[in-house]
């Protein structure tokens, strides 16, 4: 059987190692954010960040997440209090159906994570295998600029302690 | 295509033969001219340089991604440093606008600038060499009517003795020499054509052919297969390895195209090769195509399990391709790949049958590792195969064991030796996405005008 | 159905004046507002006039506000809430909203065209304020002051002497069944506290944090999951499929056949997945070709039989000037929801519950109350959020899969999602349309005479009718064909903007009506207003050139509408239109449109560059300038328009629906491109032109047509060629500019 880390706590998953990753957080662990959009890796929605790195959790097999840290939306913080990079989407209001942001987020949580810096090309660059069918870029774009400054003192400071 | 691996071990060696042959190896400025005006060529001469620009991929390295067209500043990495490519617009200050014709023939056809400089052979002047009076016309009246843009590329990176450029001249005299495209009295026109284009301005050899240790492309086994920016350009002709052997009508199509049912779809640096050939004259290609299909058939022996005029088969596209093969357990092609590659959609939106799939049969694991791990990544917003990576959730170890697992299931050969240090290799290539890939829109209308 | 749009469908194909709509209204989008108004009152008001369906208090004071529209990704709830909270004067936080249920909500149709805010945010306004007044006029009687003293604030009545008594308190069984009275005492623009300002959006915590906010997040106890298998292609039959080697699969609990409807219910989502793709390799099918040569679809589509009818004709034809024409393309458009389509049902006691994001969840229970043979009372149909629609995407076609495979398995939900490769082959998709354009210009810049015809097919196949849903047609008894509804004027289908709204002495416009439909088609975004204005406004700006007049200029001098000339000059004036100055590959294209010529005037702007050697054009900057009148929420009309902007960029120049003469083969994001980041603008600014004291005009689809013919005119000032089949690919600049 498998186990994973799922936003911090170890989880063991009934399914069959072939499963999509994808089905196991929807089905097995009822998190909502990854979501089915193609199934194909071609639009991005169902993004989540696995050792730092974001996947298509559509095409990837839940074996290929034993033992190793799985992060969704639902780890980077809550409704009641959200995660800066949350907190940067409400406040530029970067959704309009937001069906296509989890995803993006996640990427954009795995950029960020990996290069504070990131510089809006970098940004624009990295988002590219993610589709918003509403139009919504120029929003998402500074939501994540947004996200990155909010977060940059405080890696700054803690790198500093 | 851009060649980043032509200056191995240039170095000590071109130093000491440039000493000797130092008085070769000057070569004097041409005089400036002033910018001629654009419009003083012929309108038809220019189209067809913009022809010739393209199955030569000019701007495939004179152009950065998203910079201006022709401009350079393309970095060109190297084992041994990097070079970036110059601007060719006709700037008179950073460009070409003040080269003589004769001036833009001798660069084109001996490396060496209006200046007087050697030009370093990632610039494929050992092919463009062949280049004809006529298209050198044809070519110089394209390049000065596009419009001027300041820039000039970074300085080379290149450490002495290799940043010495007369070093060059002993390359050339070892190297540089004419091609023998005398005619073949036993071909047609279009077979002549096809090798001219294919042996100078589309210099094909300078990717599919070995290169010695000197960077220079071994002639005595052209077209055995050689290296493109972190990619296999798989051996062409005899050589090739192909599942189904490449005829002339295959080869047309994957040119024009960007992809072929029986053999997949271009990717890596051929990408930008089959966008260009996309935008030039059918019978220009046709012409190549024959002239490369005349270099043999290779040893490929796969049946083609369908018809690739048949189209899609019975199950509906519509069906959703994204189910793996049942029960696949922990078999990571079943669960990972089948699911497409078994999809019954044709390429090049579905994905290939790996039994036709050259990466599989291939004589290098490199580019089969590159797309397990980076995927064809989705490029703008034009029609095209993609196809997710899974670098990020393999390990090297279970890339290994699925590469040389798709060699065994699919009759590639022999295990490759070399699994490990490509995907070591691989890893550490990260620019391999970097360049946007080509369109593939089959059957596009031409646009009406008023 | 009107009398005169009846005269249309029984034409003969003659040209005939139709749609004198005197008092009565004309068929919509929307499916309402036909005929005339019945009692008189503002918005959904007249259709269901009673206070209660709109506003409930309850007795802790809590507000349920009641709309019959569903929230579709553009901002609907929080924009209702706000007209809701600004009117009774209670806290934002006090009020919760029942969005389209049959069995709670009124009536409103389709949640379409821009409508929402005029007629649900209406109602909700007016109800709001009588609402309050009833509640004062109930304090005053309790208090025994004269109302005039007293005044509503923070959900409560306040008076004399520091008197309060909240909501709660004051509302009875009886008060708020009142029906509606025709004059509401509404607040003045100048008091709002909570219209007209930039609120959050109350949906958008949830969804960026994984919080149930889709209907693909719902999970019923004893949830079932569902998979259908469509048919390979339009009218394919399913001749055989081994169903029984599939029921045997583990986790598999029923494949459903009805003909060629094809289905699975399983107890888990992937093993359905599985069963599904099972079933799909045993089935054979029999297919026709049945559809035209992509190649020459315009020419396939003008050749169709066509219904004609003159929607405008002003003045004398052949006035003389400098003639310029053009014929302008689109090819069939994807709504193209990230979110593939998804429904629940559930059967209980011989009747169904639906859960659907379809945009009309009264006529989807019509619908498929036929299609199930049921009385409408049995079917209750609910709205739940699905990923933005764009029109009718296969949401309603979904309802339909599950309300049949639900009905195999009583007592347990069952939820459907459909696969891309379906959503992307079998949604309505956007008709490919035909609009010709012949105008002349004197030399002094007048436009002496215009003519345009456009040829499309229904943009409106809605259900309503059963044979609308795919299952419909596809189970063994299927039902006929849905008839094609041609929506009349002044809103139009695929004349949406065929008149132009540019004071022309000479104009006539015809819309050839297409019955026969060559590909499954129906609503999306602006209907034929994408393309109508696209050919308009593209003429508009080759008649500029012809009369060496600056295109802002021209278009000022043939507009009367005072409020259309501000929005221009607002665009041109927020750009910097004047200084504008040329670049190499640079371009630059204006264009105006007020949306339907009713709802909200948009201007705008668009920079490109053009990379002449592949054609590729980048997106420098785009600034439109709306006028919406009275705004709810600014934001969320900047957000739309940004919204509208990319999503034209993206149609204009890149989409298409590709299919060969059997098969839709545009089955997902490979080969039906369309914007990614790379392509996205540099920068887009929005800005709104205030009428705080108009009515409210609907503004989700306004931006489409103009910022596609901006595009458009940009891409003719860069190239120096007018491009007129979309889209307007790398590869067809390319190949119009030569070397």
């Amino acid at each position: 059987m498998t186990s994973m880390i799922l936003n911090g706590e170890r989880r063991a998953v009934r399914a069959a190692p072939d499963t999509p990753l994808l089905y196991v957080l929807r089905e097995e662990f009822g998190l909502n954010a990854a979501k089915f959009g193609c199934g194909l890796g071609q639009c991005g929605a169902c993004t989540v960040v696995i050792d730092g790195a974001a996947v298509f959790s559509c095409v990837t097999p839940v074996m290929l997440a034993e033992n190793r840290q799985v992060t969704t939306l639902e780890g980077l913080g809550t409704a009641e209090a959200p995660g800066p990079l949350q907190r940067a989407f409400i406040d530029a209001q970067a959704a309009q159906c937001g069906y296509c942001i989890p995803g993006m987020m996640m990427r954009a949580h795995a950029l960020l994570t990996r290069a504070p810096d990131a510089s809006d090309a970098a940004i624009r660059a990295e988002l590219e295998p993610h589709l918003c069918r509403c139009g919504t870029q120029m929003r998402i774009l500074r939501a994540i600029r947004r996200a990155a400054d909010a977060m940059r003192p405080r890696s700054t400071a803690e790198a500093g302690r | 295509m851009r060649t980043r691996r032509v200056i191995a071990g240039i170095g000590i060696f071109g130093l000491a033969a440039a000493g000797a042959a130092l008085a070769l190896a000057w070569r004097p400025a041409i005089a400036p001219v002033p910018p001629p005006a654009p419009a003083s060529f012929d309108p038809a001469l220019v189209r067809r340089g913009a022809d010739l620009a393209l199955i030569g991929d000019c701007r495939t390295c004179h152009t950065t991604s998203g910079g201006a067209a022709f401009a350079g500043g393309l970095p060109l990495p190297t084992p041994f440093g990097t070079l970036y490519s110059t601007n060719i617009t006709p700037d008179p200050e950073t460009g070409i606008g003040r080269w003589s014709e004769a001036a833009f023939a001798r660069a084109l056809r001996e490396g060496v600038d209006r200046e007087g400089r050697h030009l370093y052979p990632a610039f494929p002047y050992d092919h463009y060499s062949a280049t004809s009076d006529d298209d050198v016309r044809a070519l110089y009246a394209f390049f000065m009517t596009r419009p001027a843009v300041a820039a000039t590329p970074p300085p080379n990176e290149l450490p002495f003795p290799l940043n010495i450029r007369l070093t060059l001249a002993g390359w050339k005299l070892l190297f540089l020499h004419p091609r023998d495209l005398a005619p073949d009295p036993t071909k047609d026109a279009v077979w002549h054509r096809g090798r001219y284009l294919v042996e100078g301005l589309g210099h094909c050899g300078a990717c599919h052919s070995p290169r010695n240790l000197l960077g220079a492309e071994v002639v005595s086994r052209a077209y055995e297969g050689g290296e493109a920016e972190g990619w296999r350009a798989y051996a062409l002709g005899a050589a090739s390895r192909a599942p189904v052997p490449w005829d002339e009508a295959a080869l047309t199509q994957y040119l024009r195209e960007g992809f072929h049912p029986l053999h997949g779809v271009a990717r890596g640096p051929m990408a930008p090769v089959v966008e260009n050939l996309a935008a030039v004259p059918r019978e220009e290609v046709v012409a190549m195509a024959r002239y490369l299909a005349s270099l043999g058939a290779g040893s490929g022996t796969a049946t083609p399990p369908l018809d690739p005029s048949s189209g899609p088969g019975q199950a509906p596209q519509s069906a959703g391709m994204q189910a793996a093969i049942e029960g696949a357990g922990t078999d990571l092609y079943a669960a990972t790949c089948a699911a497409c590659h078994e999809g019954e959609r044709p390429p090049p939106f579905g994905g290939v049958s790996l039994a036709l799939s050259t990466a599989i049969s291939g004589e290098s694991p490199r580019n089969l590792v590159n797309v397990i791990l980076e995927g064809l990544p989705a490029r703008g917003g034009t029609g095209q195969p993609i196809m997710p990576g899974f670098g990020a959730v393999l390990t090297d170890a279970q890339v290994a064991s699925l590469a040389a697992g798709l060699r065994r299931r699919f009759g590639g050969g022999a295990p490759w030796p070399d699994l490990e240090p490509a995907i070591r290799e691989a890893r550490a290539a990260r620019h391999l996405a970097a360049r946007p890939a080509a369109a593939i829109t089959p059957a596009m209308t031409p646009a009406m005008t008023r | 159905m009107t009398l005169s749009r009846r005269a249309v469908l029984a034409g003969t194909g003659a040209l005939i004046l139709a749609f004198s709509l005197g008092s009565a209204r004309a068929q919509t989008e929307t499916g309402k507002g036909e005929g005339p108004r019945k009692r008189g009152l503002p918005g959904s008001l007249d259709d269901t006039p009673r206070l209660d369906a709109w506003i409930r208090v309850g007795p802790d004071g809590a507000v349920t506000v009641l709309t019959g529209k569903a929230e579709l990704g553009q901002g609907l709830k929080t924009a209702l809430l706000q007209i809701a909270a600004e009117e009774l004067k209670a806290p934002l936080a006090r009020l919760s909203l029942v969005t389209a249920d049959t069995g709670r909500t009124a009536d409103e149709g389709y949640t379409a065209a821009s409508h929402s805010v005029q007629d649900s945010g209406t109602a909700i306004r007016h109800a709001a304020a009588q609402v309050r007044t009833l509640l004062i006029g109930e304090a005053a009687r309790r208090l025994g002051v004269p109302a005039e003293q007293l005044r509503a604030e923070d959900g409560a009545v306040l008076g004399p002497g520091g008197a309060r008594i909240g909501y709660g308190d004051l509302v009875t069984d009886a008060l708020l069944t009142a029906e509606a009275q025709p004059a509401s005492s509404l607040t003045p623009a100048a008091e709002y506290a909570v219209l007209g300002r930039p609120v959050p959006r109350i949906d958008i915590p949830a969804k960026v944090t994984g919080g149930a906010a889709y209907i693909q997040d719902l999970r019923p106890p004893g949830l079932l999951h569902a998979r259908v298998v469509r048919p390979p292609s339009y009218g394919a039959i399913l001749i055989e499929v081994d169903a029984a080697a599939v029921e045997r699969l583990p986790g598999v609990v029923k494949v459903v056949r009805d003909g060629t409807f094809l289905g699975v219910v399983a107890e888990g989502e992937w093993t359905a997945i599985q069963a599904m793709r099972r079933l799909a390799t045993s089935a054979r099918w029999r297919e026709t070709a049945s559809l035209p040569d992509a190649a020459a679809l315009p020419d396939a589509l003008r050749a169709l039989p066509s219904r004609d009818s003159t929607i405008l004709e002003r003045g004398a034809a052949g006035g003389a000037g400098t003639v310029i024409e053009g014929t302008f393309t689109r090819p069939y458009l994807a709504h193209g929801s990230i979110g593939p389509s998804c429904a629940i049902a559930e059967w209980q006691d011989g009747g169904v519950t639906v859960w659907s994001h379809s945009q009309g969840v009264f006529p989807l229970r019509r619908a498929l109350a036929g299609l199930l043979r049921l009385p409408d009372d049995k079917v209750r149909c609910i709205h739940a959020e699905g990923a933005g629609c764009y029109g009718q995407n296969g949401a309603d076609d979904a309802a339909a899969d599950a309300a049949l495979l639900a009905r195999a398995v009583p007592g347990r939900p069952v939820r459907v999602q459909w696969m891309r490769e379906q959503e992307h082959a079998w949604e309505p998709f956007g008709p490919g349309m035909v609009a010709s354009v012949r105008a002349a210009v004197t030399p002094d810049g007048r436009v002496a005479d215009w003519t345009h015809e456009v040829w499309s097919p229904s943009h409106m196949m809605r259900p309503g009718p059963p044979g609308a849903l795919l299952a419909a047609r596809e189970i063994a008894e299927p039902f006929p064909p849905a008839p094609p509804v041609a929506l009349a004027q002044p809103e139009g289908g695929g004349d949406r903007n065929a008149i132009p709204l540019y004071a022309f002495p000479n104009a006539r416009v015809v819309h050839h009506f297409l019955p026969e439909m060559p590909l499954r088609g129906s609503s999306m975004r602006s209907l034929g207003g994408y393309l109508n204005v696209m050919a308009i406004e593209s003429t508009m700006d080759d008649l500029a050139r012809a009369a060496g007049l600056d295109p802002v200029t021209f278009r000022l001098r043939h507009l009367t509408d005072a409020r259309a000339g501000a929005v221009v000059e607002a665009a041109a004036r927020r750009f910097g239109w004047d200084g504008r100055s040329a670049r190499a590959g640079g371009g630059f294209g204006f264009a105006f449109a007020r949306y339907k010529n009713l709802e909200a005037y948009c201007a705008v702007v668009v920079e490109i560059t053009l990379d002449r050697e592949t054609g590729r054009v980048a997106i420098e900057r785009v600034v439109a300038a709306v006028d919406t009148g009275e705004v709810v929420n600014p934001d969320g009309v900047a957000n739309q328009i940004e919204g509208g902007i990319l999503q034209a960029a993206s149609w204009t120049l890149f989409e298409r629906v590709a299919f060969d003469r059997t098969r839709v083969t545009s089955v997902d994001w490979s080969a039906y491109p369309i914007l990614r980041f790379s392509a996205v603008p540099r920068s887009v600014e929005v800005h709104i032109v205030a009428q705080p004291d108009q009515p409210f005009l609907g503004v989700a689809e306004a931006a489409q047509g103009p910022a596609g013919a901006a595009l458009a005119n940009a891409i003719r000032d860069a190239t120096g060629h007018r491009l007129c089949d979309l889209p307007l690919t790398a590869g067809r600049i390319k190949a119009a500019l030569g070397a």
